[in-house]
């Protein structure tokens, strides 16, 4: 690996020094994603014929990247890892990914996501499992599962993602990489594979923020397709990247954060909240002022399940397209209910369906008021406990799940009803739009772990200099997957 | 009936034909032969799409919700109504629940049925997209995504009505205030207008304000012409009857049937008990937003006059017949026509002689709109013009209107090219006269002013020589004076 471990600035560089050319970094790309293919299973497609762009002044011009693969992406296919559209070739762009072209990025693979965005673990793609470049044995958590997996293993500076729960933030955390998913509707979501309308964000995973920031200023930006999204033509994320944040003001929450919450913790959880600490006092030396608060325990536990209701509701009425009337392979049958359900039967994983009879359940008249309204209000009591905290805060600063990487085979790893709050409370990044971003803080048992910072809506230049700034104190940007 | 009276409740679905764009894609709102001509992927759902509200289809719905003298919501919001069908490519129709607050609600229609004022609650009104359309083969079906995605209005009334004349009377009030509205043509030969009805039967001594004495309701759907709602209640009508009188009727639950024209009956589709639950819930793509109070202003402001009061103005102000003005307002199309007309400077009992006469039986027979219709308001004051001129007699004037339509020419043209112009120049009728004098001597000698009958033989003469083209009337006058100076 020549070049591709570099970050988005230093390619820009060489690029216009020409030092490289846009050929070279693409030839090198592809070459690390059939690597990348073989040892991780990291994506649905590799676009072989992907053509070198023109170096222009834009910072993304020139330089290969990954789509996950619900980004609809014109004459390439675009599965969302769901057999329903494993031949699906759209006839349109995704705006941001017409957005990424109109900046000169070049594309070369679509990467493998848990199906349609739906899982955490990047097991459920058509294609076959995700496997972590550090660890083999490990997932890398999910949906954006491929994306994560080749970011971290150098194949390119930056590939989109989507996060409807942390499917950004988590993948990113496993892999020891940066995930970033800014404000609801900063990005316009037409043209990405719905899972959540109310939940889902675009975004992306780089090694460094300020990649990330990069990366989302060419991505972001109101546009007439998408009602939910709006006009951030005065935020620069790059340009606001200063490192100034003496004065900010972090909390972490209690329920969350200490150790005395957990009955039977392992090692990894200790070590992992005991280096969480560690991170904490690094903000104190950058001069922000970081302390804890308490948020209702009974409140933090219903996340997982107002997360679970409201998504799989979306879902299943945000999937009912996938017929394979219009698109999609044909379902056999005598009549179209016969042929839908063929299509539909075959084409899911049994995950899925799972969920989507959860989602039925919650929305049937005599069921919504009690589930669906009631975790609508659940989302909306949540989301004003962090308004609240947002009043005094600068950000919310939280450990991303209980350790590193899970093993694939679920057996070695200790399940442990106490760490749901820990594992879940990304998805309250997502029930508010929160702008959002994971940075790696260090590694526990050899393998990479990540910390979050959280911060109110539309204060995404806030957000991303605090994590910024941390970024700086520590040793892991840049870094690529060794294999432990 | 005699013995029972019967509630009955529409739901009608109007197309709104008149914007642009449809009501959540930028796909063409227009109707088309050519199937799958006007669509874009958010009319097929294809994955990623998503629904931006088209303005324009709201400020019509809620003329509409005004004209209806219903409430308009604070806040407009859409709401997704989930069910697996061919012609519903998302899996969901996007639409307004009664929850949130739709477009419209409560508000009342007062209208005409057989010479007497009839007051009828409307429920609701509701903003939705339409369904694609499909047509069934032996042993395929095709799909025809054009219509998807439409605007559509569906209103629902309170079972206020009582017979299918009401039925009849009320929706054709709604076409003509749609069409007034200018928010659609409304037109059921186009798929614009569909019905579902529902017909319950009570006993005629039993109290109908107390709704447990409705009856069991029946809804029969997929109605999809005025005389199909009529036939569709009056069949319903009759079989609940029989079930009455036949003891049956206390069996039958309540269930959704189906109107099959070809053979005028209903026919059972499924029960209560089996009803679809749509596990309606608020799109989430589509932020709730504000209806300013200076925007609903603005529009109520802009709502046009609708029927009832232009037939006020044609009578009191064109000093036309109720008669007259009535049949004039029926359509809007056929009132601008004549509006139109009017304004060119047209005497308007002539033209409402005119529009509706000879105008309105041509386009029935033909089955034509007046926007297709050749004869402009322009020519057709040609036409009346060429008439008061004298150019042309009434009588030909007849033969001209069908010439200029058969032709596709203007009045003057036809007038002209068919050599139709009357000879009213006195110079050319004098020599005429003369030579027709100088032909006929004997019947000069036996004129006589008080026996006039052989001026008709004179009259005869012109007309052979002038073939037909003098003006009788100056003819007769000048013929008169020659004989009178002669028998000096």
């Amino acid at each position: 690996m020549k070049y591709m471990n570099k970050s988005i600035e230093e390619l820009h560089e060489m690029l216009k020094k020409g030092e490289v050319t846009s050929e070279e970094l693409v030839k090198e790309s592809l070459e690390l994603s059939h690597q990348i293919q073989d040892e991780c299973n990291a994506f649905v497609t590799i676009i072989d014929d992907a053509q070198p762009k023109k170096v222009t002044d834009n910072l993304l011009s020139g330089i290969p990247c990954g789509l996950k693969d619900n980004y609809s992406t014109k004459g390439i296919l675009s599965t969302g890892s769901s057999n329903t559209l494993k031949d699906y070739v759209p006839f349109f762009d995704a705006t941001a990914v017409k957005k990424l072209k109109e900046a000169g990025a070049v594309f070369v693979n679509k990467t493998v996501m848990d199906e349609f965005g739906m899982g955490g673990t990047g097991t459920t793609g058509h294609t076959g499992t995700v496997l972590n470049p550090w660890d083999k044995t490990r997932m890398c958590a999910g949906s954006s599962s491929g994306s994560a997996a080749a970011v971290a293993a150098g194949v390119y500076p930056y590939a989109t993602g989507s996060d409807t729960g942390d499917s950004i933030r988590k993948p990113a955390a496993y892999c020891g990489i940066v995930g970033y998913k800014p404000t609801y509707g900063m990005i316009s979501r037409y043209g990405l594979f719905p899972f959540a309308s109310s939940l889902d964000h675009l975004g992306v995973l780089t090694r460094n923020v300020k990649d990330a920031a990069i990366v989302v200023d060419n991505m972001k930006g109101i546009d007439p397709n998408d009602m939910t999204s709006w006009d951030s033509e005065k935020i620069h994320l790059r340009e606001s990247l200063n490192g100034q944040v003496k004065g900010k003001k972090l909390c972490y929450i209690q329920e969350i954060c200490d150790l005395s919450n957990y009955t039977n913790p392992s090692d990894e959880l200790k070590e992992h909240l005991a280096n969480f600490n560690k991170t904490l006092d690094l903000c104190r030396n950058l001069g922000m002022e970081v302390e804890e608060v308490s948020v209702d325990k009974t409140l933090l536990n219903a996340l997982a399940a107002v997360y679970v209701v409201i998504s799989c509701a979306e879902a299943t009425s945000n999937m009912s397209n996938l017929t394979g009337i219009i698109f999609g392979p044909r379902g056999e049958g005598d009549n179209y209910v016969d042929m839908m359900k063929d299509h539909r039967t075959k084409g899911f994983s049994p995950l899925i369906k799972r969920r989507f009879v959860i989602g039925s359940y919650v929305l049937q008249s005599q069921n919504q008021e009690r589930y669906f309204r009631n975790a609508q209000r659940v989302r909306r009591l949540l989301v004003d406990a962090w308004k609240d905290l947002y009043k005094k805060y600068d950000a919310v600063i939280l450990p991303v799940g209980s350790g590193p990487a899970k093993h694939l085979d679920g057996s070695k790893d200790i399940l442990d009803k106490d760490t749901v709050v820990l594992e879940e409370h990304l998805q309250i990044g997502n029930f508010g739009g929160f702008p959002s971003i994971t940075i790696p803080n260090g590694f526990v048992s050899k393998l990479p772990v990540g910390v979050n910072i959280t911060g109110n809506c539309y204060d995404d230049e806030n957000v991303l200099n605090i994590a910024y700034a941390l970024e700086q104190e520590m040793d892991y940007q840049n870094q690529i997957a060794k294999e432990v | 009936m005699g013995k029972y009276k019967a509630k009955i409740g529409l739901e009608m679905h109007c197309e709104i034909s008149e914007t642009k764009t449809k009501v959540f894609s930028s796909a063409k709102n227009s109707y088309s032969e050519e199937a799958n001509s006007n669509i874009n992927p958010i009319d097929m759902a294809f994955p990623g799409i998503l629904p931006v509200v088209n303005k324009e289809a709201v400020r019509m719905a809620l003329m509409a919700s005004m004209a209806l003298n219903c409430q308009q919501p604070e806040y407009m919001y859409f709401e997704r109504k989930n069910y697996y069908y061919p012609d519903l490519p998302k899996g969901f129709q996007l639409t307004q629940e009664t929850k949130p607050i739709p477009v419209g609600i409560y508000g009342q229609v007062t209208f005409e049925c057989n010479g007497k004022e009839k007051t009828v609650r409307i429920n609701n009104l509701h903003l939705e997209e339409d369904a694609a359309s499909l047509d069934h083969y032996d042993d395929f079906s095709t799909i025809d995504y054009n219509r998807a995605g439409v605007p559509l209005l569906e209103l629902v009334t309170e079972p206020d009505i009582s017979s299918a004349d009401e039925a009849v009377a009320f929706l054709e009030h709604m076409r003509s205030v749609y069409q007034y509205l200018n928010i659609s043509e409304a037109d059921s030969k186009k798929g614009q207008v569909r019905c579902d009805v529902n017909v319950s039967i009570m006993d005629e001594d039993l109290d109908d304000s107390d709704p447990k004495n409705w009856g069991t309701k029946i809804e029969v759907k997929n109605v999809n012409s005025f005389g199909g709602v009529r036939d569709a209640i009056n069949y319903e009508i009759k079989r609940q009857t029989k079930l009455k009188e036949n003891n049956e009727y206390e069996q039958m639950e309540q269930q959704t049937r189906r109107w099959d024209e070809e053979s005028g009956t209903t026919i059972y589709m499924r029960s209560k008990v089996d009803a679809i639950d749509y596990k309606y819930f608020v799109e989430p793509n589509i932020p709730k937003f504000k209806l300013s109070k200076e925007w609903l202003e603005e529009i109520k402001a802009s709502l046009p006059m609708l029927a009832y009061e232009r037939k006020l103005k044609y009578i009191n102000n064109y000093n036309l017949s109720d008669y007259d003005a009535s049949i004039l307002v029926k359509q809007r199309d056929i009132a601008d026509y004549f509006e139109k007309t009017i304004s060119l400077g047209v005497d308007s009992k002539q033209a409402a002689n005119w529009t509706n006469g000879m105008i309105l039986s041509y386009l029935n027979s033909n089955e034509i709109n007046i926007k297709e219709f050749f004869l402009t308001p322009e020519m057709l004051k040609e036409l009346i013009d060429l008439i008061n001129s004298k150019t042309i007699s009434s009588k030909q004037g007849k033969e001209v209107f069908a010439k200029v339509l058969e032709k596709k020419k203007s009045p003057k043209e036809i007038v002209e090219s068919e050599g139709m112009m009357q000879i009213t120049d006195t110079g050319e009728l004098d020599r005429i006269i003369d030579e027709v004098v100088n032909e006929n001597p004997e019947q000069v000698a036996a004129y006589d002013p008080e026996r006039p009958k052989i001026l008709d033989y004179f009259i005869g003469q012109i007309m052979k020589k002038t073939r037909g083209k003098a003006n009788p009337v100056t003819a007769s006058q000048l013929m008169k004076e020659k004989l009178a100076n002669l028998k000096k």
